[in-house]
């Protein structure tokens, strides 16, 4: 098996006394498309920072193709970044920008490419996600899917070997959810790109994964194939499958402070 | 939380926010030449100038009009106490001394920190809550180069600028002032005040506005790369600017008019 393009080792993430990430370790093949599931607080979006860099663990590693992201140099860190692209849940793109800026950015800035390179690149990643038409707008002229899509043309501006979606599907309605699901499952094909999808859509991670991660309270609780991941026994990961809701009226902590507004302090510690 | 607590919570807040200062100071300091033309880096200029026009052009009418008013308002007030003494042509030196070291980086700070300062921190603020700065870091872009560093450069420039243009309209206000109540012509005036103004006094003046800048640019950035939350920590840290650029802009003053006071006694 080749060296696998994203590695983490023993993640542990702890904000004072509240541990998010316990100890997670988890390998994705390069040009394999790798979905991480959790509900939410589950620690997906904390995990996807430290993947990113954003962030620094408590204790652990994350390495991207063998460099260990928080002990490299300021210039190594800056070629992983160059071979890595992100999409944001909130899309993140520049409001005082047109969508055509935000996609030149990064070519602009960190290649030397000629201006009218730069522009038909451009054109050619906004025409990969069907925006084509849309490249003098501005990010708030555009429909919450066209935003998610401009996002994904911008994560996508050099070519990375890395492509990280921070629920991509959040928000949208079913189709242009599908439509999205397309859009990823076409780069993979035609860049073979490594691709990390961090979702709690269900219908999303099984269309377009090719193993499936699964985050509970800050561990790791499976990672497998689709297959595998449906005829699971594993009770969290029915409960998630099934949609089957937390009993909260009768959890510990409902019912200890129900007693302690009733004056009956003292329940269970 | 006792009071010794309470104390050292806030003197280690108050030590973390000027340790937050001074290193994005020194790192606003260095990304800075990649903002000049011709060395720095593609459109950063562009970036720059455009702060420029919205720090500095659009401020300049507020700017004049509260210089002029203050121009009339100490005119009047030492006018009126002068008058009584036969020294009313003493209006002019206090004008002159009173706006190239004082009032004219002063109210120029307030105007630039009350309005740019506190736009520095909403604009970056919801950078920050919009996930656009960490867009910008996964991006390989350092912010402190792609945000701050045109934000800092363009006040740096435009503030001293600003400044010299408060100086010039308290001082015709005085002019007006004095044909009004004396029949002082303005070539007349204009002469008196030339005389009567030291390089000194100017030079003092400009360091003061580049302190300022300085100030107002760094809280201003650094309030906004601090909000963290939603829409309603973006106003927080619009207003937190604001009052801190404010707050030490007044202490930097004190700080430097004591330093110039007791250089010019030696």
């Amino acid at each position: 098996m080749a060296d696998p393009m994203i590695s983490i080792d023993s993640l542990t993430v702890q904000y004072g006394d509240h541990r998010v990430l316990d100890g997670v370790s988890l390998d994705v093949q390069p040009g394999e498309v790798m979905a991480l599931l959790g509900g939410s607080g589950s620690g997906k979006t904390t995990m996807l920072r430290h993947i990113i860099g954003l962030e620094r663990p408590t204790s652990g590693t994350v390495r991207i193709r063998g460099v260990d992201i928080n002990r490299c140099s300021p210039k190594e860190l800056k070629d992983i970044r160059c071979t890595m692209g992100v999409a944001f849940q909130e899309c993140a793109l520049f409001n005082s920008m047109s969508i055509e800026e935000n996609v030149s950015l990064p070519l602009r800035e960190l290649t030397t490419l000629a201006d009218p390179v730069i522009e038909i690149m451009t054109y050619m990643k906004l025409v990969a996600v069907g925006l084509g038409q849309a490249a003098k707008q501005m990010p708030q002229e555009l429909s919450g899917g066209m935003k998610k899509r401009a996002a994904v043309a911008r994560a996508t501006a050099l070519d990375p070997e890395i492509l990280v979606f921070d629920e991509p599907s959040a928000g949208l309605d079913p189709i242009v959810a599908a439509g999205l699901d397309e859009v990823i499952l076409a780069l993979k094909r035609a860049f073979h790109m490594t691709i990390l999808v961090v979702t709690h859509e269900l219908a999303s991670a099984f269309r377009v994964a090719d193993r499936l991660a699964m985050l509970y309270k800050g561990s790791l609780i499976a990672v497998d194939s689709k297959d595998a991941f449906q005829k699971s026994t594993h009770l969290r990961i029915r409960q998630f499958l099934d949609r089957v809701p937390d009993p909260i009226a009768e959890s510990t902590a409902v019912r200890d402070r129900f007693l302690e507004l009733a004056g009956m302090a003292g329940g269970r510690k | 939380m006792n009071v010794l607590e309470a104390t050292g919570d806030a003197a280690i807040r108050g030590l973390g926010y000027i340790g937050g200062l001074t290193i994005q100071f020194w790192s606003g300091l260095c990304a800075s030449p990649r903002v000049l033309p011709i060395i720095g880096k593609h459109g950063r200029w562009r970036a720059a100038v455009r702060q420029m026009a919205v720090i500095g052009v659009d401020a300049l009418p507020m700017v004049g009009i509260m210089s002029v008013c203050a121009g009339f308002i100490l005119a009047m007030q030492t006018g009126a106490e002068l008058r009584r003494f036969g020294a009313l042509q003493y209006v002019m030196d206090v004008i002159a001394v009173g706006f190239t070291r004082e009032l004219g980086p002063l109210l120029t700070a307030f105007v630039v920190g009350g309005r740019s300062g506190s736009a520095f921190s909403a604009e970056i603020g919801t950078m920050v809550v919009t996930s656009e700065i960490d867009a910008l870091r996964t991006m390989a872009l350092d912010p402190i180069e792609f945000v701050l560093a045109p934000k800092y450069l363009a006040t740096m420039i435009t503030v001293p600028c600003l400044t010299i243009m408060s100086n010039a309209f308290g001082i015709l206000a005085g002019a007006g002032f004095m044909y009004i109540s004396t029949k002082i012509t303005p070539a007349m005036y204009l002469r008196y005040i030339f005389n009567s103004m030291e390089l000194r006094d100017v030079v003092t003046g400009m360091l003061k506005s580049l302190v300022f800048a300085a100030i107002i640019v760094n809280v201003g950035c650094l309030e906004g790369f601090r909000t963290r939350g939603g829409p309603d920590a973006v106003g927080r840290s619009a207003t937190s600017a604001v009052v801190w650029s404010t707050f030490l802009v007044i202490l930097a003053d004190v700080f430097f008019t004591a330093i110039f006071y007791l250089l010019h006694q030696v």
